[in-house]
C-alpha cells in the first residue's frame, strides 16, 4: 500500500490553489479519503497534491434564505445540522456514509467532486436540485445538479476549477424529505439509494415531488415518472409502492451489478426504497 | 484456595495495546534494513514464459531482483506439510514459482530495495511473460476432465479419508423411517487478522546465525521446517521471534513463502530484510477457510431417535498444501460428527482437492464449525420433517451425564458433560419457550421471525502426541512451561503457547501465582522467542490453557516440591510434614504453623545455597512438557431470533444467547471476551463473509469494499451464561474456550434465518445468508417454486 511517489503542496486560498494546481498540474486533495485509497493500490498517480483541507473559508454551512454548505464541510457536521428547515434528506443521509472516522473527515465537497456511482450524497443533492459553484481563474459559474454529474466518476468540473460550495433550498413547512438506502455491508456504500422530496398541499394530497436514485447507474439521476406517479395523490403506501414501481420502470437498462447485489435485484428493490423515502419525506411535511 | 483463577483479573497486556506501544514486526527497523517486495501472479494457472526483470534492475533504490530459480539454486527447499498420511499426495511448493503459478496472488519474483516505494516501484516494472491455463476452481470433482494444478499427478485429489463402517450405515439408514438427505456447501472465508503477515530478518555472518521476526502463533515451529526443510540454516542457529502479534484465528499458524525468503535475501545481500504485508497481499496469500462441499444423510424414527449418519465432503485445499491443511477436514472435522448425540453408527469420508484458488488451511473453529454446521442443520431439517421442536429432537437423543467418558462412532472418546444440563440453561437464558410464542404471534403478523438453536461440541487443546502422529501430524503436540524463580522470589514464566490477543501474560500469571502463592505482580510471562522459550508448539485448536497451562502447572508442583524439602531441611522437619500454603506462599510444619519459612527467603536461600540439603542443587527453576492424555470437549447451546424483511431479504439479527461450558474459567472475563468475539466472527460467516472466485479464479472479493466483516452495529447486546463441567484430565480442569463462539453461531444464525423462511416452503439456503439470496428464495417460493 505505498503510492508512487509524489510532491504535496498546501494552499491556505482558493486563489492560491487554483495558481498552485495550475502550476503543478496536480490534483486537490480535501479529507483525502476517496483520492488516498485510490494512490495507495495505484489506480492513480498524481504528481502533485495540492491540499485545500486547511481554507477555513471552505468549511461550514451558512444560513442564508437557503444553505449554503462549504466544500469542505465534513459529512460529521452535516449530519449534525439542526437547523429548521435544513433538509432533513441532508443530514439523514451525511450520517450513513461509512463510520464515524469516515465522516468526521471526508467532505462534502471531495465526496461530490469525486462523483462515485454509489455515494450517498449525489443522490440527495439531485432531488434538492442543488447548484454548485465552481471557481476558475476566469471566475465562477454556477452548474445545477442535473447537469453536474455527468459520468462514471466523472462531473461537470473542468481541470481549471475548484467546488467551493453547494447551495440549497431551506425546506418549506409543508415539505418534506428524506433519503433511504440499502447498505453495501462492506462498503457501506449504497446499493440502492433513494432520496425523495416531498410537498403536501392544502388538501393533503401531494403536490410537489422529486425523486432521485443513486448506487445503480453511472451516476445519481432524477426519476421524474415518479414524481408524476404520485402528484396530486395522497401519500399512502400504496400510492408509494405504485410510484415506486414508476421508478423501476423509469430506470432503464443500464443498471450495475457486483458480486453483493446483481443488477436485477439493485431494480427489484429499487421501489421499496423509493417509497420508503416517499412515505418519510410526507411524514416530515406538516 | 485458589486467589485469581476464577477472577477477572484485568489483562496486563492492555496498557501497551490501548496506548499503541505494541511491538509488532512491523514497528521493527534496524540499521541498514533493506526492504523486500513480492511480484504475484494476476492470474490462477499459467506457463511462466519468461521474467524481464531489467528495467526493475536498472531503478534506482533497487539492490537486487531474484526469481524462483535463484532461491533453488541458494538452497531454497519446498514449503514441507506438517500433516500427511498414507495416501496424501503433496505437490511440491517452492516459496517463488519456477515455471508455473498455480493461483492470483501466487509469488513469481521477489525485490529487493532501498525503500518500500521504491520497491512497489520496481514491482510494476518487472514484465512476466504468462501463458494462461485453464483453471479449476471447485472442490467437488468428481471423476472427469479437471485442468491439473501439479503435473506430477494424476487427478487434483490429493487424499482420499474415509473412517467408519459404510456398509453399517447403509444398512441402517436403509432401515430408518425417514432420511434427510442434502447437499451442502461451507463457502470460503478470508481470515483478515488485524495485523497483516510480517517478516523482519537479520544475518549475522560471523556467527553464521539468522534472526527471523515473524508474525507466527508459533515460533518453534518454524524454526523447525526452517531449519529442517526451507532454509537450510542449522536449527542451533536459527532465532525465530513473534512479538506482539495483532490476531491470527489460525492464518499465521502456517509456514509461508515470505518467511523463507526475507531471510534468505537477508543473508544474500548481507543486511537485515522487511516484509510487509498490504491488505491487498492478505487477501491473496493469507491461507484462507473451510471452502467444503458436501453431501449428508441423517436417518432418523418416527420417535425421533437418531439411526445413523452419511457425510462425503469435498474440501478444497488450493494450490498447495499448507503446513496443517490435511488435518482440517479429516481428523478435525469427520470425528466431530457425532455432535452431542448418541448416532448408533456414523459413516464420514474426506476428498482434499487441488484447485487454483489461494491454499485452504484453518481458520478459526477448523472442521468443527464445518461439522457443526453439517450436523446442526441437517438436525433442524430433520425436526421440520417430523414436525418436532428443534431443542425437543435433539434432546432426545443427548449423550446422558453418567455416559461419559463417551466412545463416540467416529474415534473420540468425550472426556465429560452435562448437556441435558446446558440444554435446561439455555432454555431459561432464552427465555425459549417466550420466543416461540412470541415468534408465532409475529408470524400471525405477516412477519418473518426466526428462532435458530444450536447445541455444538468441538475436540480442543490438540493433542495427545501419539494420536496426533498416528493421524498424520509430523510433530508430537505437547507443550512446554519454565518457572524461573530469580534470587528476590520474582519470577519469570517462559511458556510454548503463544498469545496473539487471547491474554496468555495474564491468565498464565494467574495461573502461576496461584500454584505458588505469590502475588500477580511478581510474576512476567514471557513467550514467543525460541532463544528465550526451551521448546514450544504454539497457540491454536484452543490449547493454550489446557496444554500450555498444564506444563505450567507441572513445573509448579517441581518448584513447591523444592521449596518444601528445602524449608524441612531448614526447619528441621520430615518432608512428608511440610505443608505448601497456596495462599500466603510460605512452607510449614504441619501441626505448627509458627513454624514456616516464606516464599521469597527460600528462593533467596537457593542463591547464598550456602545450606542445602545434601545432594540438592541451586538454583530455582522446573521445566515441564506437558503431553494431553485426550483432547478437552467444551461444549455450547445457542439461541439466535432473526427478522428478515421481506422486500429486500435484509436480515436483522435482534436477539442472541449463549451458554458455554468451557470447564474451569481462569478468567471469567476474557472467557466472555473469547464466546463474543467468536460469536460476531460466527455471524460474519451466516450473514456477511465469502471469499469468491469466478470460473478463471479471479478472487472477485479481494478488498475490504466486496469483503464484509462483522461491525459492532450489526449485534445486538449478546446474552452469555456458562456451566462448569471440569475436564476431568487435565490439572486445571479446563477445556477450549477460543473457538466455541465462532463453531456455534454461524449454525445458530444460519438455522434463524432457515427457520424464518420454513412457513414459506423455502428448504435450505447456503451462507451467507445475503439479501438477495434470501429474496431470491422467497420470491421463488411465492411463485410455487419453494422446495
Amino acid at each position: 500500500m505505498y503510492p508512487r511517489p509524489f510532491e504535496y503542496v498546501r494552499a491556505d486560498t482558493v486563489d492560491q490553489a487554483l495558481d498552485l494546481k495550475s502550476e503543478t498540474g496536480g490534483r486537490f486533495i480535501a479529507g483525502g479519503h476517496s483520492l488516498l485509497p485510490l494512490m495507495k493500490i495505484r489506480l492513480t498517480a498524481p504528481d502533485t497534491l495540492v491540499d485545500i483541507g486547511r481554507i477555513d473559508g471552505l468549511r461550514g454551512i451558512k444560513s442564508n434564505g437557503g444553505f449554503t454548505i462549504g466544500a469542505l464541510t465534513t459529512h460529521a457536521m452535516v449530519a449534525a445540522e439542526g437547523a429548521g428547515d435544513f433538509p432533513a434528506a441532508l443530514s439523514e443521509a451525511a450520517a450513513m456514509i461509512g463510520d464515524p472516522q469516515v465522516r468526521n473527515r471526508g467532505t462534502v465537497g471531495g465526496n461530490v467532486a469525486h462523483a462515485d456511482p454509489a455515494s450517498d450524497l449525489p443522490t440527495v443533492f439531485s432531488a434538492l436540485g442543488a447548484t454548485f459553484t465552481a471557481v476558475s481563474k476566469s471566475g465562477s459559474r454556477e452548474i445545477a445538479a442535473s447537469d453536474f454529474f455527468t459520468g462514471l466518476f466523472e462531473s461537470a468540473l473542468t481541470d481549471d476549477e475548484i467546488l467551493t460550495e453547494v447551495k440549497v433550498d431551506g425546506e418549506p413547512a409543508s415539505s418534506g424529505s428524506a433519503y433511504a438506502k440499502l447498505f453495501n455491508p462492506a462498503s457501506r456504500y449504497a446499493v440502492v439509494g433513494a432520496a425523495a422530496t416531498v410537498g403536501v398541499g392544502d388538501d393533503g394530497n401531494c403536490s410537489a415531488c422529486t425523486v432521485a436514485v443513486g448506487g445503480l447507474t453511472a451516476h445519481a439521476m432524477v426519476l421524474d415518472a415518479v414524481a408524476s406517479a404520485l402528484l396530486g395523490k395522497p401519500v399512502t403506501s400504496e400510492n408509494a409502492e405504485a410510484a415506486g414501481q414508476a421508478a423501476k420502470d423509469a430506470i432503464g437498462d443500464d443498471v450495475m451489478g457486483d458480486v453483493y447485489a446483481s443488477a436485477d435485484y439493485r431494480r427489484d428493490v429499487l421501489p421499496v426504497f423509493v417509497a420508503r423515502a416517499l412515505m418519510t419525506a410526507a411524514s416530515r411535511a406538516s | 484456595m485458589s486467589r485469581y483463577m476464577g477472577t477477572s483479573v484485568k489483562r496486563v497486556e492492555d496498557p501497551r495495546f490501548l496506548s499503541g506501544q505494541g511491538k509488532y514486526v512491523g514497528n521493527i527497523s534496524l540499521p541498514g534494513m533493506v526492504y523486500v517486495g513480492v511480484k504475484r501472479s494476476p492470474l490462477a494457472h499459467a506457463t511462466i514464459k519468461g521474467i524481464d526483470a531489467s528495467k526493475a534492475e536498472a531503478l534506482d533504490g533497487v539492490i537486487a531482483v531474484y526469481k524462483g530459480q535463484d532461491l533453488v539454486d541458494g538452497g531454497v527447499g519446498s514449503l514441507p506439510c506438517g500433516w500427511t498420511f498414507d495416501g496424501c499426495l503433496t505437490p511440491p511448493h517452492h516459496p517463488v514459482c519456477i515455471d508455473k503459478v498455480r493461483h492470483v496472488g501466487d509469488a513469481m519474483a521477489v525485490v529487493v530495495a532501498e525503500s518500500p516505494s521504491i520497491a512497489e516501484d520496481a514491482l510494476d516494472l518487472i514484465d512476466v511473460d504468462l501463458d494462461p491455463l485453464p483453471a479449476v476452481i471447485h472442490a467437488r470433482q468428481p471423476k472427469g476432465e479437471w485442468p491439473i494444478v501439479h503435473s506430477d499427478m494424476e487427478s487434483n485429489v490429493s487424499y482420499h479419508w474415509p473412517l467408519g463402517d459404510e456398509e453399517a450405515v447403509n444398512a441402517a439408514l436403509a432401515a430408518s423411517d425417514h432420511v434427510i438427505e442434502l447437499d451442502f456447501a461451507n463457502q470460503r472465508l478470508i481470515p483478515n487478522a488485524m495485523e497483516p503477515r510480517a517478516c523482519v530478518a537479520q544475518w549475522d555472518a560471523p556467527d553464521e546465525h539468522m534472526t527471523v521476526w515473524t508474525t507466527s502463533q508459533n515460533p518453534h515451529t518454524i524454526r523447525l521446517l526452517l531449519g529442517a526443510f526451507t532454509l537450510g540454516i542449522p536449527e542451533h542457529k536459527l532465532r525465530v521471534v513473534s512479538p506482539d502479534v495483532g490476531g491470527g484465528f489460525g492464518s499465521k499458524i502456517f509456514h509461508y513463502p515470505e518467511e523463507v525468503i526475507v531471510p534468505w535475501v537477508a543473508r544474500q545481500v548481507n543486511r537485515p530484510a522487511k516484509w510487509v504485508a498490504t491488505r491487498s497481499e492478505s487477501f491473496v496469500t493469507d491461507r484462507h477457510g473451510r471452502d467444503h462441499e458436501s453431501t449428508a444423510k441423517l436417518g432418523v424414527n418416527d420417535d425421533g431417535t437418531f439411526t445413523a449418519l452419511h457425510v462425503s465432503t469435498w474440501a478444497n485445499m488450493g494450490a498447495y498444501l499448507s503446513t496443517f491443511a490435511p488435518l482440517i477436514p479429516t481428523a478435525l472435522y469427520i470425528t466431530l460428527l457425532s455432535g452431542l448425540y448418541k448416532i448408533p453408527v456414523i459413516f464420514g469420508e474426506a476428498y482434499g482437492t487441488m484447485t487454483n484458488t489461494v491454499p485452504v488451511d484453518a481458520y478459526r473453529g477448523a472442521g468443527r464449525p464445518e461439522a457443526s454446521y453439517l450436523l446442526e442443520t441437517i438436525i433442524d431439517l430433520a425436526a421440520r420433517e417430523l414436525g418436532m421442536d428443534p431443542i425437543e429432537l435433539r434432546r432426545k437423543n443427548l449423550i446422558q451425564p453418567d455416559e461419559f467418558p463417551y466412545q463416540t462412532p467416529v474415534a473420540l472418546v468425550y472426556d465429560s458433560g452435562n448437556y441435558p444440563g446446558l440444554f435446561e440453561k439455555i432454555e431459561g437464558l432464552s427465555g425459549y419457550s417466550d420466543l416461540r410464542k412470541a415468534q408465532d404471534e409475529a408470524r400471525a403478523g405477516g412477519k418473518l421471525v426466526g428462532v435458530g438453536f444450536s447445541s455444538c461440541i468441538e475436540a480442543s487443546g490438540p493433542a495427545p502426541s501419539a494420536a496426533a502422529v498416528g493421524l498424520g501430524a509430523a510433530i508430537g503436540l505437547f507443550e512446554s512451561g519454565s518457572i524461573r524463580v530469580h534470587p528476590t522470589g520474582k519470577i519469570s514464566v517462559f511458556t510454548g503457547s503463544h498469545a496473539h490477543g487471547q491474554g496468555h501474560e495474564t491468565t498464565f500469571a494467574q495461573v502461576v501465582a496461584d500454584e505458588l502463592g505469590v502475588p500477580i505482580e511478581d510474576v512476567e510471562v514471557i513467550h514467543g522467542d525460541t532463544d528465550r522459550i526451551q521448546y514450544g508448539v504454539g497457540t491454536y485448536g484452543s490449547r493454550s490453557a489446557a496444554v500450555g497451562g498444564s506444563a505450567l502447572v507441572m513445573s509448579a508442583v517441581k518448584i513447591r516440591a523444592k521449596l518444601k524439602e528445602l524449608a524441612a531441611h531448614l526447619l528441621e522437619a520430615s518432608v512428608d510434614d511440610m505443608v505448601y500454603d497456596q495462599d500466603e506462599g510460605t512452607v510449614s510444619v504441619a501441626g505448627s504453623p509458627e513454624s514456616k519459612k516464606g516464599f521469597a527467603e527460600l528462593a533467596f536461600a537457593f542463591t547464598t545455597a550456602d545450606n542445602l540439603p545434601e545432594g540438592m542443587e541451586p538454583g530455582l527453576e522446573a521445566t515441564s512438557f506437558y503431553d494431553p492424555v485426550n483432547f478437552t470437549f467444551p461444549y455450547s447451546a445457542h439461541v439466535a431470533q432473526v427478522e428478515i424483511d421481506p422486500a429486500t431479504g435484509e436480515v436483522e439479527l435482534q436477539k442472541y444467547f449463549a451458554v458455554d461450558d468451557v470447564g474451569n474459567v481462569i478468567n471469567p472475563m476474557i472467557v466472555e471476551g473469547q464466546i463474543l468475539g467468536g460469536i460476531a466472527q460466527g455471524a460474519g460467516q451466516a450473514l456477511w463473509e465469502h471469499g469468491i472466485y469466478d470460473e478463471d479464479g479471479q478472487l472477485l472479493s479481494g478488498s475490504m469494499l466486496s469483503y464484509a466483516m462483522p461491525r459492532a452495529d450489526g449485534f445486538p447486546m449478546i446474552e452469555v451464561d456458562r456451566q462448569e463441567t471440569p475436564s476431568p484430565h487435565n490439572p486445571l480442569g479446563v477445556k477450549g474456550a477460543g473457538e466455541m463462539g465462532t463453531i456455534a453461531s454461524t449454525v445458530t444464525i444460519s438455522n434463524a434465518v432457515l427457520d424464518a423462511l420454513a412457513p414459506l416452503g423455502v428448504g435450505y439456503l447456503e451462507m451467507p445468508l445475503t439479501a438477495e439470496k434470501i429474496r431470491a428464495a422467497i420470491v421463488a417460493a411465492s411463485n410455487g417454486g419453494g422446495e
